[in-house]
């Protein structure tokens, strides 16, 4: 017997519900307003009283309305067909709706249950299974998507049928198993799973021990990500994160990307559309679109749908993790979603913490990062989920809520800066505030050693040595005047800029210099290093920065062209010359 | 607004602040619309049967035994054809003495356009000003405010951009202008003989300050219904959104809500996007299109009104006040528009972001020049150059008195650099330059 209730109080999208039977936190009830039934979550609960966030406008909603609770937790629909959808918050599908408008109380299937998908079998009859094993494969454009042992089985199960290799849609039953208990339970394709509960159907999440390629200079070589790693990116306004998450997108090393646009512009997500369609994937050729789905919650979409929108991104992401592939998520921007929070919380009553975020902010975030990692399957194989977040920080200073209890929670950080942006120097990350702990762990070291070059780690610690060096010498020029100090301090300063304009610096509308493989980056940071190393001795700082002027432009335009192409050879011969020549 | 026949009046108030009234109600909606002694209110919460309504026009002199009945539906505006060329106020009666417009009624602060049906922004909207045209090209579908100082013209840049800019409509969202700020919209708008296409929601500073709640949403039902029904390009401007701001943290504080930053309501960015996402490229061809004011107080971005504003908006106009040319500008370094590049080059000329990019960094070699020289160093013939082209860039072509096309800015712009610089000082690519270069400099 499913519990009802009557609406008795309401601030904006927070409606309390005098309930007539037992309720549980976080349970999905349904609020009729006028013929229409809009869809709500339990937040609190207090004596026969449960306060409810709407996921809708509750516009119209009068005292006495009705209620009726679902006995179950908001929860996403898993199966094959979330590839190149695009859902808002709650997962419906924002294609299939019809008309300009949201409308208040439409909600759409999230997957097409008429479409037939060619089956192959992986198990057989008599194997002994348990949530999440692999009990068949179809084919999602090329991706090999695994039927599972529904992540909610709990304990051993034998497999007593499983359909033969054929074409069925995804409510058909493709396997039959039978529990401890004798009992037969049926599974066909999809399988549903609550949102705010991290999937634990694997053996083991051990560290790290891989970095995940993104094309971006500044990440893979200064501060790599690792795969199932987490990261984030904070920045004022127009300071490119949309830019560079846009980029990662694009280029990132990944069977399987999920986008969440959360509490963002609108026109920013019609991007997405219009581009991805059109863009192809730099590792396997197809297109963009087939590897993705976008989560869109956009800012003037109801809040509450905002929290859910990460959770929902994340689920579907550890249900591909569960099939054995790389998987990345985007969110942007988890500030949003703190905001949600906020609102809630402040319409609560609740007592706030700093800049009246709830207390708990901290604890949520930390929370939602774990869920990413690299896992080791039940059966051996390894999958993962790496996670990007962007923070939107209030008034660009970093000294706030959100940043800091996300630069405890994630791993990477890449701070863009105003004032990078504001002299073009983009991504505006900037490189000495930056960092990524996997750097430091033993095991990445050695992955970096072994696939990339023999001592890259120190390579890059040295890179940004020149960096940190450079940047002194620059604030002494500036406090003394260029006459005012040794020519060694010119020297240490172009070296940096050097370093600046070649590495960090990359043209993400320019298509070679956007995505950079990280052969050429070793390439690349081999020879500016090689460069770094020399000593120059320059007569005036006017030579020592004509001579660096001429050498940086020279390996920009070795940045634009193909690698080892002709022209690259030609600007690297004119380098070499120069180098030769010139000093 | 005469009571209905049927309805039921109350007539005990339980508390009364500033801005709100309590009283026990039955059968009430949220959002639903009131009337407490003939003033308009709406039910901003209800908690068992005591509801709180904001009265727009405050609560100075309501009583406790203050009659008050219920609407039965939200706010609504009546939309046609018939609205263009007239004023009205915040409520939507008029104030211009003409009748009352007939039409359908519509529920303002409506749902928001499904993301996915929405098509992306690509038609130029030239303004003839060339620090936007030129440097932060405006796009249809697009929402920019222009970040002010309180003593800056920003409501004389936008009338002009308003008037020269080619829409079919432009509906003005007037909040907290000043009686002569409105006499002088009305003016202009009149002398141009363009008050055909013309709508008009004005809540000046005589008026209640919460009132102004309501503009926006006024503003855009009424743009909705010309992009959307009538498949036009509207253009809609808001003055000034740091007032619609102040008036939502003064309700938010009378509902003892706790303020997060520079005492704001937690909900700034929602409330702000709710708004701003109204700008939208329809498929069917329509547009609304959002430009805004923000004033700042003395030029600070960090408080949470322009701070919440520039993460929504696409991009922000800039207006500042140069020394050196004597002009007010559009400040090249701070301004941008995030639309631009679906325009530049494809438009517009094919030299048109080559010219953009050397014209503003030549612009910045000159502030680096200007430090140094505030600094004491000495100058080199190169920083003196920059320095007297920087005085002619901002006269030709920052100013915001400056109203020419697209093509003769950039005219202007080949032109200033042959002046002052070298060709491979402008760092423009070879092919452009061979083509665009001023041929009587070529000496």
């Amino acid at each position: 017997m499913k519990s009802t209730g009557k609406v008795t109080g309401i601030v904006s999208n927070l409606v309390t519900v005098e309930t007539d039977g037992p309720v549980s936190q976080n349970e999905l009830c349904y609020v009729s307003s006028g013929g229409t039934r809009l869809m709500a979550e339990v937040i609190k609960v207090n004596g026969k009283y449960a306060a409810v966030q709407v996921f809708e406008s509750t516009r119209g909603l009068k005292n006495g309305d009705e209620v009726e609770f679902e006995g179950r937790m908001l929860e996403a629909t898993l199966g094959p067909g979330l590839l190149s959808s695009c859902y808002d918050g709650l997962q419906n599908d924002l294609t299939t709706m019809t008309g300009v408008f949201l409308k208040k109380g439409e909600y759409t299937r999230p997957l097409d249950e008429e479409k037939l998908w060619d089956f192959t079998p992986l198990a057989s009859p008599g194997d002994k299974v348990i949530a999440a094993d692999w009990l068949g494969e179809v084919k999602e454009g090329w991706l090999p998507h695994k039927i599972m042992v529904p992540f909610s089985f709990k304990g051993e199960y034998t497999v007593k049928s499983v359909a033969p290799a054929g074409q069925y849609d995804i409510r058909s039953t493709i396997a039959v198993l039978t529990d401890e208990s004798g009992e037969d339970v049926k599974v066909t394709m999809t399988q549903k799973w609550p949102v705010k509960v991290a999937v634990k159907a694997y053996r083991e999440k051990p560290r790290p021990d891989r970095i995940m390629e993104t094309g971006v200079r500044v990440i893979d070589t200064l501060d790599p990500i690792a795969e199932g790693g987490t990261g984030f990116i904070p920045g004022p306004f127009g300071c490119g994160k949309t830019v560079l998450q846009h980029a990662i997108a694009k280029q990132g090393d990944a069977d399987v990307i999920v986008m969440a646009a959360c509490g963002e512009r609108a026109n920013e997500v019609v991007e997405i559309f219009t581009e991805f369609p059109e863009l192809i994937d730099p590792h396997t050729g197809r297109h963009l679109m087939e590897r993705t789905t976008i989560i869109c919650n956009t800012s003037n979409m109801p809040i509450a749908a905002r929290e859910a929108s990460v959770y929902t991104a994340m689920t579907i992401c550890e249900y591909y993790r569960a099939m054995g592939l790389k998987v990345l998520l985007l969110a942007d921007s988890t500030s949003r979603w703190a905001q949600a929070l906020r609102e809630m919380s402040n319409r609560m009553e609740e007592l706030p913490g700093a800049d009246a975020f709830p207390v708990d902010l901290s604890a949520i975030i930390s929370n939602f990062y774990a869920r990413a990692g690299m896992v080791v399957l039940n059966n051996g194989k390894t999958g993962s989920v790496t996670f990007i977040g962007t923070v939107s920080p209030a008034g660009g200073n970093l000294k706030e809520p959100v940043t800091e209890s996300t630069k405890k929670a994630a791993r990477c950080f890449y701070a863009l800066e105003q004032k990078r942006a504001d002299q073009k120097r983009y991504p505006a990350v900037n490189p000495i505030d930056s960092y990524s702990k996997y750097l430091e762990y033993p095991e990445i070291r050695d992955y970096l050693a072994e696939k990339v070059g023999k001592g890259w780690a120190e390579k890059v610690e040295k890179t940004k040595y020149i960096i940190r060096r450079g940047k002194e010498a620059n604030d002494q020029i500036n406090i003394l005047g260029d006459d005012g100090v040794p020519m060694s301090y010119h020297e240490l300063f172009w070296k940096s800029e050097l370093v600046d304009f070649i590495i960090l610096q990359q043209d993400a509308f320019d298509p070679v210099d956007s995505l950079t493989p990280m052969e050429r980056q070793e390439y690349m940071l081999n020879l500016v290093l090689d460069i770094c190393d020399r000593e120059f001795r320059f007569e005036d700082f006017e030579q020592c920065r004509n001579f660096f002027k001429e050498m940086i432009n020279l390996l920009k335009q070795m940045n634009y062209s193909e690698f080892k192409g002709g022209k690259f050879n030609e600007y690297q011969e004119q380098l070499n010359n120069f180098l030769n020549n010139g000093k | 607004m005469a009571n209905k026949a049927f309805q039921k009046v109350y007539t005990q108030l339980e508390s009364i602040t500033k801005a709100t009234v309590s009283l026990r109600a039955k059968g009430v909606s949220n959002d639903e619309l009131a009337t407490v002694e003939g003033r308009l209110a709406q039910v901003v919460k209800t908690k068992g049967d005591l509801v709180t309504l904001q009265i727009f026009a405050g609560t100075e002199g309501i009583p406790t035994d203050a009659e008050v009945a219920f609407l039965g539906e939200p706010p609504t505006l009546k939309v046609s054809d018939d609205l263009a060329g007239r004023f009205f106020n915040a409520y939507g009666r008029p104030i211009d003495g003409g009748p009352e417009v007939e039409g359908e009624k519509r529920e303002t602060g409506g749902p928001s356009v499904n993301p996915y049906k929405r098509r992306q922004p690509s038609q130029l909207i030239p303004t003839g000003i060339a620090g936007i045209d030129l440097n932060n090209t405006l796009v249809s579908g697009q929402k920019i405010p222009f970040f002010a100082d309180p003593d800056q013209p920003y409501n004389n840049v936008m009338a002009q951009v308003a008037l020269r800019a080619d829409v079919d409509k432009i509906i003005l969202g007037g909040m907290g202008l000043t009686n002569d700020d409105y006499l002088y919209f009305k003016h202009e708008f009149e002398n141009a003989g363009a008050l055909g296409k013309i709508i008009s929601f004005v809540n000046t500073t005589e008026e209640p300050p919460v009132e102004r709640l309501l503009i926006p949403d006024m503003a855009l039902t009424a743009a909705e219904y010309f992009a959307v029904d009538k498949n036009e390009k509207v253009l809609v401007l808001l003055t000034d959104m740091t007032l619609y701001a102040d008036a939502l943290s003064i309700v938010s504080n009378r509902m003892d809500q706790i303020p997060s930053k520079d005492s704001m309501p937690g909900s700034l960015y929602s409330d702000l996007a709710k708004i701003y996402e109204k700008a939208v490229q329809l498929p069917e061809g329509g547009s609304i299109t959002i430009i805004a004011v923000t004033t700042l107080n003395d030029g600070d971005i960090t408080h949470a009104i322009p701070d919440n504003t520039g993460y929504i908006t696409e991009g922000q106009l800039y207006l500042r006040a140069d020394p050196d040319s004597g002009k007010i500008i559009i400040d090249p370094f701070r301004s941008l528009s995030r639309l631009k590049q679906l325009v530049i080059g494809k438009q517009t000329r094919e030299d048109h972001n080559q010219v953009m990019n050397a014209g503003v960094r030549l612009y910045a070699d000159a502030q680096n020049a200007k430090t140094k020289l505030e600094n004491g160093f000495d100058l080199s013939d190169y920083d003196m150059r920059c320095l007297d082209y920087a005085k002619d860039y901002a006269t030709r072509l920052l100013a915001i008195d400056v109203n020419i096309r697209i093509n003769e800015m950039l005219d202007t712009a080949w032109e200033l650099f042959a002046k002052y610089f070298t060709k491979a000082e402008t760092g423009i690519k070879q092919e452009l330059i061979d083509k665009y270069w001023p041929a009587s400099s070529e000496a």
